[in-house]
Protein backbone atom coordinates (compact mmCIF):
# COMPACT_ATOMS: atom_id res chain seq x y z
CA UNK A 1 0.00 0.00 0.00
CA UNK A 2 1.56 3.38 -1.36
CA UNK A 3 2.08 5.87 1.51
CA UNK A 4 2.69 9.56 0.65
CA UNK A 5 4.68 11.30 3.60
CA UNK A 6 4.57 14.89 4.64
CA UNK A 7 6.59 16.36 6.62
CA UNK A 8 6.60 19.59 8.44
CA UNK A 9 8.64 21.92 10.16
CA UNK A 10 7.72 25.57 12.40
CA UNK A 11 9.70 28.35 10.15
CA UNK A 12 13.49 28.93 11.39
CA UNK A 13 12.45 32.72 12.70
CA UNK A 14 9.40 31.25 14.63
CA UNK A 15 10.05 30.54 18.43
CA UNK A 16 9.19 26.77 19.15
CA UNK A 17 8.29 26.53 22.90
CA UNK A 18 8.10 22.87 22.51
CA UNK A 19 11.38 22.44 21.09
CA UNK A 20 12.89 24.38 23.49
CA UNK A 21 11.50 22.43 25.90
CA UNK A 22 13.41 19.65 24.85
CA UNK A 23 16.32 21.36 24.31
CA UNK A 24 15.71 22.13 28.10
CA UNK A 25 15.28 18.58 29.17
CA UNK A 26 18.48 17.09 26.81
CA UNK A 27 21.30 19.28 28.66
CA UNK A 28 19.27 18.44 32.41
CA UNK A 29 20.05 15.09 31.27
CA UNK A 30 23.82 15.93 30.50
CA UNK A 31 23.45 15.15 26.60
CA UNK A 32 24.78 18.82 26.30
CA UNK A 33 26.19 18.58 22.86
CA UNK A 34 22.90 19.58 21.00
CA UNK A 35 22.62 23.67 20.85
CA UNK A 36 18.68 23.29 19.16
CA UNK A 37 15.80 20.92 18.96
CA UNK A 38 12.86 21.61 16.38
CA UNK A 39 9.54 19.88 16.28
CA UNK A 40 7.99 19.37 13.17
CA UNK A 41 5.24 17.11 11.74
CA UNK A 42 4.94 14.35 10.28
CA UNK A 43 1.88 13.11 7.54
CA UNK A 44 1.16 9.61 5.77
CA UNK A 45 -1.46 9.61 3.65
CA UNK A 46 -2.10 6.04 2.21
CA UNK A 47 -3.76 5.18 -0.57
CA UNK A 48 -5.38 2.48 -2.49
CA UNK A 49 -3.54 2.80 -6.00
CA UNK A 50 -0.56 3.93 -7.28
CA UNK A 51 0.63 7.39 -6.42
CA UNK A 52 0.90 9.41 -9.96
CA UNK A 53 1.78 12.60 -10.42
CA UNK A 54 -1.55 14.19 -10.12
CA UNK A 55 -1.88 12.90 -7.14
CA UNK A 56 1.60 14.39 -5.89
CA UNK A 57 0.51 17.49 -7.12
CA UNK A 58 -3.30 17.36 -5.29
CA UNK A 59 -1.08 16.13 -2.14
CA UNK A 60 1.05 19.40 -2.69
CA UNK A 61 -1.92 21.49 -2.74
CA UNK A 62 -3.45 19.72 0.43
CA UNK A 63 0.02 20.60 2.22
CA UNK A 64 0.24 24.07 1.37
CA UNK A 65 -3.50 25.01 2.09
CA UNK A 66 -4.32 22.70 4.76
CA UNK A 67 -1.61 20.34 6.31
CA UNK A 68 0.92 23.38 7.01
CA UNK A 69 -0.20 26.75 8.09
CA UNK A 70 2.47 28.89 5.83
CA UNK A 71 2.56 31.78 7.87
CA UNK A 72 4.23 29.60 10.34
CA UNK A 73 5.10 26.26 8.76
CA UNK A 74 7.09 25.46 5.63
CA UNK A 75 6.17 21.68 4.07
CA UNK A 76 10.11 20.50 3.95
CA UNK A 77 8.74 17.34 1.78
CA UNK A 78 6.88 14.94 0.47
CA UNK A 79 7.74 11.48 -0.70
CA UNK A 80 6.45 8.21 -1.09
CA UNK A 81 7.35 5.19 0.58
CA UNK A 82 5.60 1.32 -0.51
CA UNK B 1 -31.05 42.93 13.74
CA UNK B 2 -29.84 39.28 14.01
CA UNK B 3 -26.33 37.93 15.05
CA UNK B 4 -25.46 34.69 14.62
CA UNK B 5 -23.26 32.56 16.84
CA UNK B 6 -21.55 29.81 15.26
CA UNK B 7 -21.12 26.62 17.08
CA UNK B 8 -18.42 23.88 16.27
CA UNK B 9 -17.67 20.75 18.39
CA UNK B 10 -15.70 21.74 21.30
CA UNK B 11 -17.13 25.30 21.22
CA UNK B 12 -17.49 26.24 24.69
CA UNK B 13 -18.40 29.98 24.47
CA UNK B 14 -21.14 30.09 21.71
CA UNK B 15 -23.83 30.21 25.12
CA UNK B 16 -21.88 33.10 26.32
CA UNK B 17 -21.74 34.78 23.24
CA UNK B 18 -25.11 34.44 22.80
CA UNK B 19 -26.25 35.81 26.09
CA UNK B 20 -23.91 38.79 25.13
CA UNK B 21 -25.73 38.99 22.06
CA UNK B 22 -29.08 39.74 23.88
CA UNK B 23 -27.40 41.83 26.40
CA UNK B 24 -26.74 44.56 23.46
CA UNK B 25 -29.92 44.48 22.28
CA UNK B 26 -30.09 42.03 19.25
CA UNK B 27 -31.30 38.95 18.55
CA UNK B 28 -29.00 36.02 18.79
CA UNK B 29 -29.23 32.90 16.40
CA UNK B 30 -27.67 29.66 17.03
CA UNK B 31 -25.43 28.44 13.88
CA UNK B 32 -24.19 25.35 13.23
CA UNK B 33 -20.82 24.29 11.80
CA UNK B 34 -21.96 21.49 9.24
CA UNK B 35 -24.42 23.74 7.40
CA UNK B 36 -24.17 25.83 4.29
CA UNK B 37 -26.82 28.10 5.85
CA UNK B 38 -26.40 31.55 8.10
CA UNK B 39 -30.14 31.72 8.41
CA UNK B 40 -30.38 35.38 7.37
CA UNK B 41 -28.24 36.53 9.97
CA UNK B 42 -26.35 40.71 9.80
CA UNK B 43 -23.43 39.99 11.69
CA UNK B 44 -21.96 36.39 12.99
CA UNK B 45 -19.52 35.88 15.94
CA UNK B 46 -17.48 32.62 15.88
CA UNK B 47 -16.96 31.76 19.90
CA UNK B 48 -14.19 30.79 21.64
CA UNK B 49 -13.22 27.30 23.46
CA UNK B 50 -11.84 24.47 20.99
CA UNK B 51 -12.82 23.06 17.73
CA UNK B 52 -12.61 19.21 16.32
CA UNK B 53 -10.20 18.95 19.14
CA UNK B 54 -7.89 21.47 17.54
CA UNK B 55 -5.65 18.51 15.98
CA UNK B 56 -3.75 19.89 13.06
CA UNK B 57 -3.50 23.60 14.62
CA UNK B 58 -6.28 25.64 16.58
CA UNK B 59 -8.83 26.22 14.07
CA UNK B 60 -7.20 24.90 11.47
CA UNK B 61 -9.94 22.59 10.88
CA UNK B 62 -12.63 24.21 12.06
CA UNK B 63 -11.51 26.93 9.05
CA UNK B 64 -12.74 24.34 6.19
CA UNK B 65 -15.75 23.73 8.26
CA UNK B 66 -19.06 23.35 5.88
CA UNK B 67 -20.31 26.74 7.11
CA UNK B 68 -16.86 28.58 6.75
CA UNK B 69 -17.40 29.01 2.83
CA UNK B 70 -20.78 31.30 3.51
CA UNK B 71 -18.71 32.62 6.14
CA UNK B 72 -16.00 33.52 4.01
CA UNK B 73 -18.48 34.71 1.28
CA UNK B 74 -20.03 37.20 3.81
CA UNK B 75 -17.22 38.49 5.45
CA UNK B 76 -15.62 39.42 2.12
CA UNK B 77 -19.14 41.20 1.05
CA UNK B 78 -18.40 43.58 4.08
CA UNK B 79 -20.70 41.91 6.69
CA UNK B 80 -19.36 42.37 10.64
CA UNK B 81 -17.71 39.20 11.80
CA UNK B 82 -16.03 38.65 14.95
CA UNK B 83 -13.69 35.52 16.01
CA UNK B 84 -12.93 35.35 20.13
CA UNK B 85 -10.22 33.07 20.86
CA UNK B 86 -10.63 29.75 18.99
CA UNK B 87 -12.83 31.81 16.75
CA UNK B 88 -9.43 34.49 16.04
CA UNK B 89 -7.30 31.09 15.49
CA UNK B 90 -10.49 29.94 12.63
CA UNK B 91 -10.26 33.49 11.23
CA UNK B 92 -6.56 33.63 10.98
CA UNK B 93 -6.33 29.69 9.69
CA UNK B 94 -8.93 30.61 6.57
CA UNK B 95 -6.71 33.71 6.10
CA UNK B 96 -9.40 36.48 6.63
CA UNK B 97 -7.15 38.10 9.35
CA UNK B 98 -3.75 38.64 9.10
CA UNK B 99 -1.12 36.79 11.17
CA UNK B 100 -1.22 33.03 12.68
CA UNK B 101 -1.03 31.56 16.54
CA UNK B 102 1.31 29.36 18.10
CA UNK B 103 1.60 27.57 21.58
CA UNK B 104 2.25 30.65 24.32
CA UNK B 105 5.74 31.58 24.68
CA UNK B 106 5.65 30.41 28.42
CA UNK B 107 4.38 26.94 27.00
CA UNK B 108 0.93 27.03 29.70
CA UNK B 109 -2.48 27.92 29.35
CA UNK B 110 -3.32 31.29 31.10
CA UNK B 111 -6.38 32.70 32.51
CA UNK B 112 -6.37 36.07 33.52
CA UNK B 113 -8.23 39.62 33.58
CA UNK B 114 -6.66 41.04 30.91
CA UNK B 115 -6.12 44.98 30.15
CA UNK B 116 -5.92 46.01 26.88
CA UNK B 117 -6.15 49.53 24.66
CA UNK B 118 -7.92 50.26 21.70
CA UNK B 119 -5.87 50.64 19.23
CA UNK B 120 -8.57 51.74 16.06
CA UNK B 121 -12.50 52.02 17.46
CA UNK B 122 -13.39 52.41 13.61
CA UNK B 123 -13.85 49.05 12.90
CA UNK B 124 -17.17 47.11 12.86
CA UNK B 125 -16.50 45.98 16.54
CA UNK B 126 -15.17 48.57 17.94
CA UNK B 127 -17.34 52.01 17.00
CA UNK B 128 -18.15 52.28 20.60
CA UNK B 129 -14.90 52.83 21.90
CA UNK B 130 -12.58 55.81 21.98
CA UNK B 131 -9.47 54.80 19.94
CA UNK B 132 -6.65 54.68 23.09
CA UNK B 133 -9.62 53.61 25.82
CA UNK B 134 -8.11 51.11 28.29
CA UNK B 135 -10.81 47.86 28.89
CA UNK B 136 -10.48 44.39 31.14
CA UNK B 137 -12.13 41.67 29.45
CA UNK B 138 -11.20 37.73 30.64
CA UNK B 139 -7.97 35.79 28.71
CA UNK B 140 -7.96 32.02 28.68
CA UNK B 141 -5.88 30.01 26.03
CA UNK B 142 -2.86 28.15 24.78
CA UNK B 143 -2.35 28.96 21.57
CA UNK B 144 -2.36 32.51 21.57
CA UNK B 145 1.09 33.62 20.63
CA UNK B 146 -0.04 36.11 17.73
CA UNK B 147 2.67 35.88 15.26
CA UNK B 148 3.61 37.27 10.84
CA UNK B 149 6.32 37.78 9.00
CA UNK B 150 8.21 41.40 9.43
CA UNK B 151 6.47 42.58 6.43
CA UNK B 152 2.95 41.88 7.66
CA UNK B 153 3.88 43.41 10.76
CA UNK B 154 4.79 46.74 9.40
CA UNK B 155 1.74 46.89 6.78
CA UNK B 156 -1.35 46.09 9.42
CA UNK B 157 0.65 49.11 12.36
CA UNK B 158 0.51 51.03 9.21
CA UNK B 159 -2.72 50.19 8.21
CA UNK B 160 -4.22 50.64 11.88
CA UNK B 161 -5.28 46.66 11.66
CA UNK B 162 -3.85 46.07 15.12
CA UNK B 163 -7.35 46.72 17.18
CA UNK B 164 -6.01 45.82 20.74
CA UNK B 165 -2.76 45.48 22.45
CA UNK B 166 -1.89 44.02 25.10
CA UNK B 167 -1.14 46.59 28.47
CA UNK B 168 1.07 45.68 32.00
CA UNK B 169 1.54 42.13 30.60
CA UNK B 170 1.90 40.74 27.88
CA UNK B 171 0.52 37.31 28.42
CA UNK B 172 1.53 34.93 25.32
CA UNK B 173 4.83 36.25 24.47
CA UNK B 174 3.01 37.96 21.11
CA UNK B 175 4.52 40.30 18.76
CA UNK B 176 4.18 43.88 19.21
CA UNK B 177 2.15 42.96 22.33
CA UNK B 178 -0.91 42.33 19.82
CA UNK B 179 -4.03 41.03 20.85
CA UNK B 180 -6.59 41.54 17.98
CA UNK B 181 -6.04 42.22 14.71
CA UNK B 182 -8.78 43.40 11.76
CA UNK B 183 -9.08 42.96 7.88
CA UNK B 184 -8.08 46.04 6.09
CA UNK B 185 -11.76 46.65 5.90
CA UNK B 186 -12.64 46.55 9.64
CA UNK B 187 -15.47 44.37 8.71
CA UNK B 188 -13.73 41.21 10.27
CA UNK B 189 -12.32 41.21 13.94
CA UNK B 190 -10.64 38.77 16.07
CA UNK B 191 -8.88 38.60 19.53
CA UNK B 192 -8.01 36.31 22.16
CA UNK B 193 -9.29 37.69 24.98
CA UNK B 194 -13.25 37.23 25.41
CA UNK B 195 -15.40 40.22 25.83
CA UNK B 196 -18.90 37.92 26.11
CA UNK B 197 -17.44 37.11 29.26
CA UNK B 198 -17.63 40.89 30.47
CA UNK B 199 -20.78 41.84 29.72
CA UNK B 200 -23.19 41.50 32.82
CA UNK B 201 -22.43 42.78 36.36
CA UNK B 202 -21.98 39.68 38.94
CA UNK B 203 -20.45 37.54 35.90
CA UNK B 204 -17.48 39.69 34.52
CA UNK B 205 -13.88 40.40 35.68
CA UNK B 206 -12.83 42.19 38.56
CA UNK B 207 -12.76 45.43 38.84
CA UNK B 208 -11.20 48.08 41.34
CA UNK B 209 -14.74 49.12 42.50
CA UNK B 210 -16.71 45.76 42.70
CA UNK B 211 -15.89 41.76 42.48
CA UNK B 212 -17.03 40.64 38.89
CA UNK B 213 -18.42 44.39 38.14
CA UNK B 214 -16.67 44.24 34.61
CA UNK B 215 -18.76 44.86 31.22
CA UNK B 216 -16.01 46.44 29.60
CA UNK B 217 -16.69 43.57 26.57
CA UNK B 218 -20.17 44.77 26.28
CA UNK B 219 -19.43 47.52 23.58
CA UNK B 220 -18.13 44.48 21.07
CA UNK B 221 -21.58 43.83 20.70
CA UNK B 222 -23.33 47.37 20.43
CA UNK B 223 -20.62 48.41 18.14
CA UNK B 224 -21.87 45.96 15.80
CA UNK B 225 -25.47 47.01 16.00
CA UNK B 226 -24.62 50.51 15.53
CA UNK B 227 -22.59 49.61 12.30
CA UNK B 228 -25.64 47.80 11.06
CA UNK B 229 -28.20 50.33 12.29
CA UNK B 230 -25.82 53.21 9.68
CA UNK B 231 -25.69 51.05 6.84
Amino acid sequence: MPTILVEVMPKAEILDPQGKAVAGALSRLGKDRYTGVRIGKRFELTVDGPVDDAMLAEVREIAEDMLANTVIEDVVSISVTE
Amino acid sequence: MKIGVITFPGSLDDRDAQRAVRLAGAEPVALWHGDHDLHGVDAIVLPGGFSYGDYLRAGAIASHAPIMAEVIDAANAGMPVLGICNGFQMLAEARLLPGAHTRNAHQQFIRRDQKLSVENADTAWTNQYETGAEIIIPLKNADGRFVADDETIRRIEGNGQVVFRYVDVNPNGSMNDIAGVSNERGNVVGLMPHPEHATEPGFGPDMTDAMRSGTDGLAFFTSAIATLTRV
